[in-house]
């Protein structure tokens, strides 16, 4: 079993959700973002997601473009985004080894490094799956046989605005989970979670037995407890890459990760 | 006639490997739902009547074509003949294609449009049409091009948009276009984006074209009329490439009409300042679409420089990447220093002063008019007046003096 399969299936066996934690990978520079990958796995991140930067992107808000742009001036390249996820597996040791690590990219990126060669680069190095967020079904035929190949996650992604007909592509076309954006508009923190989420994703899991992640503006303990209650589990991004970008170059950044998703899994505690 | 041509693309909006729809998700469902307007109002003749009436009645078409005596004598070569865009209500071709998009986005029920801007010209269409029918408008411009285009933001307040300056990345038009698509993510409901050229997800580079199809179509009668024959060469500016594929679209077909689009060399394509994407690109997806594109090694977008703001772009519509691969369109570059010369050659010589952007093909054909023969006819898209460019190039020529 891989490790995204593994991981849900662990969680599920004690009735647990899945917490996912973004950082654009390279912010402030490849060495940091180990650093802060090990802490917050050992605070409770079930899975990380690692952002490749990119100079154009459109589906995010102003924390993460600026996340990619300080990236891109420290001098990220995708070969480094890949190399660094091969030096942080050798550095996971005993459960967190076991860590799903998940890259979101754009698609030109991608194209440009070759669809095929970054498939097999990625899992060489220990990724478990990709996220492409500007690449929806109609244009995923030729990377999602390559992820078929190579054993690699094509995660899809849905959105409020996804039509059955629509969820039922992603769903027979994705592997590993179902992404979905919880709002209309791009990523950022918010002070508030739609309530038309429950329904959306009820729609979904009913089409899919894929566990179903819920992102984009999830950013509080509270966000978390609520969105864990339907999904299968929540994204926190720009809110860890808040704090990521206020305690950049001091000692204390790591610590202060930690700290954010500490609070972030005792929001989902609270729960039970 | 019909608005439509239908060689390409295909129903996923391919032209060969170019084009299609790489967006977020969260579009499709705008996309797929402005794919079946147009679709299903291409072909109404309601429709096509009330485009006409506006296209006459208060874009001020057909533009004339008109035979440029004194510079064809200069150049002693083809004869040249100017399709006047310039004349065009709001000063360039882009109105053409904004009316044919508010009438949709009319009849989709939205309440809002927005807008990314370059040199503002496209920005002062949109705005002009919300006024004349009474939308809400915010148009999206990079810093840099609103400093540049001062008049042109000014223009579009007085016509009641609100113009949002965009800070992010270059400050440019690529940054503008970026920020009106993550507003259309975020309120795709009530709002239609109109964007200004050839480019984008499908069906935008489509219906762009067809839009902007009426320049060639009055062309080709006019010349018909004049000369009793199609021309030998069309040619005319590219940034995103909308005013050369509205020349272009008609003629298509006639393998004997040859298609030159005219690129932006900035300070030249050896250096790394300048946007000729097609001539020195290589392909890949930018704004929705795959099409060749300004990039490093890595996958990143490159920073560009014209004096034109309108054709400063990494990126190009799919169809003429589409064109070129197939040998249909061959794509030259010209510098700041040629359209600068041209720029003023046109205004003493005709009494007509080009937009900057315009003035890059008005400087091809000055190297290329004296290579041919006294009997070829050649057609170029005059897309837009220089009124606004008037400042920049009064700069840039007290520098050179």
């Amino acid at each position: 079993m891989n490790r995204i399969d593994k991981c849900f299936a662990k969680l599920k066996e004690r009735s647990d959700k899945a917490l996912l934690c973004f950082l654009t990978s390279g912010d402030p520079d490849f060495a940091t973002t180990a650093d802060i990958v090990e802490e917050i796995i050992s605070a409770g991140a079930d899975i990380i997601e690692l952002g490749v930067p990119y100079s154009d992107p459109l589906a995010d808000g102003p924390s993460i473009q600026a996340a990619s742009q300080r990236a891109l001036q420290a001098g990220a390249t995708v070969r480094g985004v890949l190399d660094n996820v091969k030096k942080i597996r050798e550095r996971l040791q005993a459960e967190s080894a076991d860590a799903p690590i998940v890259l979101m990219t754009y698609f030109n990126p991608l194209q440009k490094y070759g669809m095929q060669r970054f498939a097999e680069d990625a899992v060489r190095g220990g990724v478990d799956g990709v996220i492409i967020v500007d690449l929806p079904p109609e244009e995923a035929g030729e990377w999602k046989s390559i992820c078929d190949d190579t054993g690699l996650a094509g995660i899809m992604l849905l959105a409020p605005t996804s039509t059955k007909d629509r969820i039922k592509v992603a769903a027979n076309m994705g592997s590993g989970f179902i992404y979905c954006v919880s709002r209309m508009g791009v990523t950022g923190a918010r002070s508030d979670v739609p309530v038309e989420l429950q329904e959306l994703i009820e729609n979904i899991k009913s089409a899919t037995d894929l566990p179903v992640v819920v992102g984009f503006g999830i950013s509080k303990p509270e966000h978390v407890e609520f969105v864990t209650r339907f999904a299968d589990g929540a994204v926190v991004g720009s809110a860890l890459v808040n704090i990521i970008a206020e305690h950049a170059g001091s000692q204390e950044l790591v610590c202060r990760a930690g700290q954010f998703v500490k609070e972030l899994r005792t929001g989902m505690a609270r729960r039970e | 006639m019909s608005i439509v041509q239908t060689i390409v693309p295909d129903k996923l909006g391919h032209f060969g490997m170019f084009g299609g729809r790489y967006v977020p998700e969260i579009l499709i469902p705008a996309l797929d739902e402005l794919t079946e307007t147009y679709n299903k109002y291409k072909h109404d003749k309601d429709f096509a009547q009330e485009l006409d009436y506006y296209l006459s009645e208060y874009v001020g078409r057909p533009t004339p074509l008109y035979f440029a005596e004194r510079m064809t004598e200069q150049l002693g070569g083809a004869k040249i003949y100017l399709k006047r865009e310039d004349l065009c209500h709001t000063g360039a071709h882009k109105l053409n294609n904004v009316m044919g998009q508010i009438l949709l986005a009319k009849r989709m029920g939205k309440s809002r449009v927005i807008a990314e801007t370059g040199a503002g010209q496209h920005g002062v269409a949109t705005a002009t049409a919300c006024a004349l029918f009474g939308i809400a408008c915010q148009i999206f411009m990079g810093v840099e091009d609103m400093r540049r285009q001062e008049l042109n933001v000014f223009r579009m307040r007085l016509l009641g948009a609100e113009v949002i300056p965009v800070s992010a990345g270059t400050q440019t038009l690529k940054d503008a276009t970026s920020e009106a698509i993550r507003d259309w993510v975020t309120n795709v409901a009530d709002t239609h984006y109109i964007i200004g050229s050839v480019v984008g997800p499908h069906p935008y580079p489509m219906m762009v074209r067809d839009f902007q199809s009426v320049i060639g179509r009055e062309a080709r009668e006019q010349i018909m009329e004049k000369e009793c024959r199609l021309p030998d060469y069309a040619m005319a500016c590219i940034g995103g490439g909308s005013n050369a594929m509205g020349l272009f679209g008609t003629f298509v077909k006639d393998e004997s009409v040859k298609l030159i689009g005219v690129e932006a060399a900035g300070e030249g394509t050896d250096t790394d300042r300048h946007c000729a994407t097609l001539t020195t690109g290589s392909p890949g997806v930018l704004h929705g679409s795959m099409s060749m594109l300004l990039q490093d090694d890595d996958g990143q977008v490159q920073l560009t420089h014209s004096i034109s703001a309108g054709l400063d772009y990494p990126g190009v519509g799919p169809e003429h990447s589409y064109f070129q691969d197939i040998g249909r369109a061959s794509y030259v570059s010209i510098t700041d220093c040629e359209a600068l010369e041209a720029f003023q050659y046109l205004s003493c010589t005709e009494g007509i002063i080009p937009a900057l952007e315009s003035a890059h093909a008005i400087a091809y054909a000055m190297k290329f008019a004296p290579t041919l023969g006294k009997n070829k006819l050649l057609v170029i898209c005059l897309s837009g007046r220089g009124d606004k460019d008037v400042h920049t190039a009064s700069e840039c020529l007290e520098v050179m003096s």
